[in-house]
């Protein structure tokens, strides 16, 4: 796995800045990130979750299939807090408190119009496009408040799949290339993390648009020709380039939102094992209301009904051994 | 009643046909008679026109000759440019509707822009020859200007900057009108996937909407050219009614110096048209504006054609 | 069970705690447009728009207060009412009524050319279409009459009706030679101004319209001709209309067509007996061709009446366009949506 550095620059620039320059929370118990970091190396604290060994987790072998295990390279990236969302005077998420973390996938599971989606849009803000939409509580990333930072530079480390493939009217190349051409715009971001002012160019945008394309599993059927219309591509396929596209920005998040609804088994597969890869390098929050996938995938999962969070736990506590009852009910009965 | 509609159907589209075929055989032998030339340069339009109603009336000694290129000239010149114009403004003005306005200042914007697109070509020439003319000959064109070409031609309010400027607002709400729809209908999983990418509004507008908008861009830019090309009241009216080929050359004061589209002067020789060579003449000058805009159409479709590819329009 | 988690309080992490929810949102969250850190060629063009966007609207305020100022100094009710003559005074040159008359006429007899044969072209393009060929050359056809000069349908108006064979449209002279100029004429020629704006128009609402509608019809047993003529014209009767009254637009506002095929005379010249056919057959002209007339490039020399029939057409002009607006918004013209423009966010509780 040898990486341009673009396609993950944030994991190496992070962790020093967190170590260099301590976000202190507000008096309130919002531990930052590197908080997380500093408290995951306490005693008490169970023995997976530690920061040493993900500086580069590039270079790590791709852990075992095994959603439940815990995996050596865990680190809370995100944190939500008393996250209310509204539509008017509707709420539609009430109250939700989460830790989204890198080394994991996190599922939000839950019937439909339980508020997935809307939560799922809060965290890269945007909520802040829906009409009507509107937020309270607090979210962070790395312990800063999203709030606090540039919308745009926002959306560049948290990015989003929906549920609906929607890649542009544009080629396969082109549309990979759409986020690494518009670097433009970060560059000022860009320019502090040491990084050239503009996006790739030339070559490097070539071999950027591949490695994109590798990581989203697509490059193999598309190789041949990336001047093919996107739209031409099927429904997998398209789905798995606008995850390339996502990934292609070098996201520290990973959103995604129910991204096999509309596939068949087989891409789901695909697009499934691709998630499952992706953990390491990319804290990754899958909506899904197929509870099998969840399974499949998750290591940790949120259960909502009606905009409030019924349970969160490890994927296996959720499946085998519910807290609630109607985390009960909603398991078992889908089950069957 | 399929055949019915049908019939009535075939008899308009052969209406429209007869247009075309009507206008280039009446045109014939004005073309026939000076052949290439016609669209050459030399000597002075307005006295070849004149000398087609003075000259002989017996068909075999007809006074045909014709060098159209200066009317050619001040159609280029005013239809290309009043399009190069237009066309970014009206993108711009599109992308502000759409996109930008709030809703208050939309709910003012959008009807003033329908609202110039019906104001007649007339009431442009009015307020034109009326208003910007005196303004332009008062206080725009030097002395020294006039001076300087008095010996060709006589500077007045009356001339190419006015007569595109004009130009370029009566194109512009048309144009608007057909790049607004188009932004209307791009679908919102695109732009909302450009801004999740953390692509700000501006170049998401420029890199998704206005990409998924060129066809109609493409035909607005037709559109309008052919309106451009065929707008002939109020050029008649503020461009100077002189066949006056402007020149570049002249620097500064090529900007003041009078031009008569082709449309415009088949409107100004209108009273002629019984004079056999001239009307002859007059179809000519309609058959070229006939076959540009067709060219028009032709290379706009054109154009579209590889958009298609990608998925972009129909 | 989770380290990072139990370092906290669990209560408020994991689990809804469904307390009340919170009386106000954070200000931060107020949806607002931050160009601020947008790179400046970015935050330019923003501007660029909002000056053409608020430009455009200026540019139509300045013609339609100049219109306004200048048409109500000159008008006066007199003029409405009086014939025009060719004095050269000002003072001496009559009033306007032949041009406003003629301006009714003639948009009287475009449309109901227009209108019957734009709808009827509409609903076979829409509800047959067959062969392909031949639809696909229609729609080019409209779409080249949609973008082709007036003037050039005035040169193919002249051509057409001096024809010995359609002299009963119009006069002929002493000599034997038909003049082609008559309203009925002009008002031919001026309807294929208006046709494309009826054939889209009807196009656009005939395709908007609900596909059960269609069905439930067909279910019934009716046929498509009867589905067609009982069902589908009149629920899209609003967007014909809409249609209609835009092209209406488009023959008041032209003056090629009155100058080559109407003759753009001083009065309205009614020819042969009967009373209302004798004015249709006849010259005459409307307030395009008069304010062209009295405009200084013409040979009337009274500004002030070119400017008094302007502020008429204007106003004209106006009430058409309001027509159209009233029209739409029941079916077509749907307001642009909402798409990024977040609503108040504060009203949440
Ligand atoms: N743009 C919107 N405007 C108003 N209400 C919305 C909007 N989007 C979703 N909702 C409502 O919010 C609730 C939660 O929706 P959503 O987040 O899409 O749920 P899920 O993804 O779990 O199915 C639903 O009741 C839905 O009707
Ligand atoms: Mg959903």
């Amino acid at each position: 796995m040898n990486q341009d550095p673009r396609l993950a620059p944030p994991v190496r620039r992070i962790i020093p800045r967190q170590a260099g320059t301590v976000v202190e929370p507000r008096s309130e118990p919002a531990p930052s990130a590197a908080a997380a970091v500093a408290s995951a190396a306490q005693p008490a604290v169970e023995p997976g979750v530690q920061s040493g060994a993900w500086q580069d987790p590039v270079d790590m072998p791709a852990p075992p299939r095994a959603p439940t295990t815990t995996h050596s390279n865990v680190v809370e990236r995100m944190r939500l807090e008393s996250v209310w969302l509204a539509y008017g005077d509707r709420w539609v998420v009430r109250d939700v408190s989460l830790p989204v973390r890198q080394g994991e996938v996190l599922a939000l599971i839950g019937a439909s119009g339980s508020g997935k989606t809307t939560l799922l849009r809060s965290l890269n803000r945007l909520t802040e496009i829906t009409a009507g939409a509107a937020r309270a509580g607090h979210i962070t990333l790395d312990g800063e408040e999203i709030d606090g930072l540039e919308a745009n530079d926002l959306r560049r480390r948290i990015s989003m799949v929906f549920q609906q493939p929607n890649p542009f009217p544009m080629s396969v190349f082109e549309n990979v290339a759409y986020s690494l051409r518009e670097e433009r715009a970060a560059r000022r971001r860009r320019r502090r993390a040491g990084l050239p002012g503009r996006g790739p160019r030339g070559d490097q945008l070539r071999a950027s648009v591949v490695e994109a394309l590798r990581r989203a599993g697509l490059y193999d059927e598309v190789g041949d020709d990336l001047d093919r219309p996107a739209l031409g591509l099927s429904g997998g396929q398209q789905q798995r380039l606008c995850i390339a596209r996502s990934l292609a920005a070098g996201p520290e998040v990973l959103l995604l939102d129910e991204p096999c609804s509309a596939l068949d088994p087989i891409s789901t597969a695909t697009i499934e094992e691709l998630i499952v890869g992706l953990r390491e390098s990319v804290a990754v929050v899958i909506v899904t209301h197929n509870l099998q996938q969840a399974v499949r995938v998750a290591d940790h999962v949120a259960f909502m009904h009606l905009g409030e969070l019924v349970e969160y736990g490890p994927s296996q506590q959720i499946f085998e051994h519910p807290r609630q009852q109607r985390t009960r009910d909603y398991v078992s009965g889908a089950f069957g | 009643m399929e055949w019915l509609l049908r019939a009535i159907t075939i008899s308009v589209l052969v209406v429209i046909g007869l247009i075309a075929a009507a206008i280039l055989i009446e045109a014939w032998p004005s073309f026939e008679h000076n052949g290439i030339r016609w669209f050459f340069p030399g000597g002075d339009v307005d006295q070849q026109l004149k000398a087609m109603i003075t000259g002989p009336q017996e068909p075999a000694r007809y006074n045909w000759h014709f060098r159209g290129w200066p009317l050619i000239w001040g159609t280029i010149l005013t239809s290309g440019f009043a399009v190069i114009f237009a066309l970014p403004l009206a993108i711009l003005a599109a992308i502000f509707i759409v996109e930008i306005a709030p809703a208050r200042v939309r709910r003012v914007v959008e009807p003033a822009v329908w609202l110039l697109a019906g104001v007649p070509s007339v009431v442009y020439g009015l307020v034109g020859l009326l208003v910007i003319v005196p303004w332009v000959e008062h206080d725009l064109i030097s002395k020294a200007q006039k001076h300087s070409v008095d010996y060709v031609v006589q500077l007045t309010g009356e001339n190419v900057s006015v007569a595109t400027a004009i130009l370029t607002v009566m194109i512009l709400p048309i144009m608007i009108a057909l790049i607004v729809r188009a932004l209307q209908t791009v679908p919102r999983t695109w732009t909302e996937g450009s801004v999740a990418l953390g692509v700000n509004r501006w170049r998401t507008i420029r890199r998704v909407s206005l990409r998924a908008a060129r066809p109609a861009i493409i035909a607005a830019a037709v559109l309008a050219m052919g309106r451009a090309l065929g707008e002939s009241i109020m050029l008649s009216m503020v461009s100077g009614s002189r066949g006056f080929a402007a020149n570049p050359l002249d620097g500064a004061t090529f900007f003041f110096e009078p031009v008569r589209p082709l449309a415009a002067t088949i409107i100004d020789y209108a009273e002629g048209i019984s004079v056999a060579p001239l009307r002859h003449t007059l179809y000519a000058m309609g058959a070229v504006l006939l076959v540009s805009t067709a060219l028009f159409s032709l290379a706009g479709w054109a154009v579209k054609q590889p958009l298609k590819r990608y998925g972009i329009g129909t | 069970m989770e380290g990072a988690l139990n370092a906290t309080d669990s209560s408020t992490l994991g689990v809804s705690g469904a307390r009340k929810p919170p009386a106000t949102l954070r200000r931060s969250q107020r949806p607002r447009e931050r160009l601020a850190g947008w790179p400046i060629a970015d935050r330019v063009a923003w501007a660029a728009c909002w000056v053409v966007g608020v430009g455009v609207s200026l540019v139509t305020a300045a013609i339609v207060l100049l219109m306004a100022v200048k048409g109500i100094a000159y008008l006066h009710p007199a003029l409405l009412f009086e014939h025009p003559s060719a004095a050269v005074a000002q003072s001496q040159s009559g009033g306007f009524l032949d041009p406003i008359e003629g301006t009714l006429l003639l948009t009287a007899v475009g449309t109901a050319i227009a209108a019957p044969l734009g709808v009827a072209i509409a609903v076979w393009l829409h509800e047959y279409g067959r062969p392909a060929g031949l639809a696909r050359a229609t729609e080019s056809a409209i779409e080249m009459t949609a973008g082709g000069p007036s003037v050039l349908f005035a040169l193919f108006g002249l051509i057409l009706f001096a024809r010995p064979v359609l002299a009963f449209l119009s006069q002929t002279s002493a000599g034997g030679s038909v003049s082609g100029r008559s309203f009925l004429t002009a008002g031919a020629v001026s309807s294929l101004l208006a046709l494309p704006l009826v054939v889209g128009a009807t196009r656009e609402a005939l395709a908007q319209l609900p596909a059960r509608l269609r069905e439930a019809s067909q279910a019934l047993g009716k046929t498509r001709a009867r589905t067609i003529r009982k069902v589908l014209l009149p629920s899209i009767r609003p967007g014909i209309a809409a249609g209609v009254v835009l092209g209406m637009g488009r023959i008041i506002g032209d003056t090629a067509i009155v100058i080559f095929v109407l003759g753009a005379t001083l009065h309205l010249t009614p020819a042969g007996g009967l009373p209302g056919l004798s004015a249709l057959r006849g010259e005459g002209t409307t307030l395009t061709a008069y304010v062209r007339y009295n405009s200084p490039a013409g040979e009337g020399l009274a500004p002030n009446k070119a400017y008094a029939a302007a502020f008429v057409l204007m106003l004209i002009v106006v009430a058409l366009n309001f027509a159209v607006v009233r029209l739409g918004s029941g079916s077509r013209r749907k307001r642009p949506f909402a798409r990024w423009r977040p609503a108040r966010a504060g009203s949440a509780q």
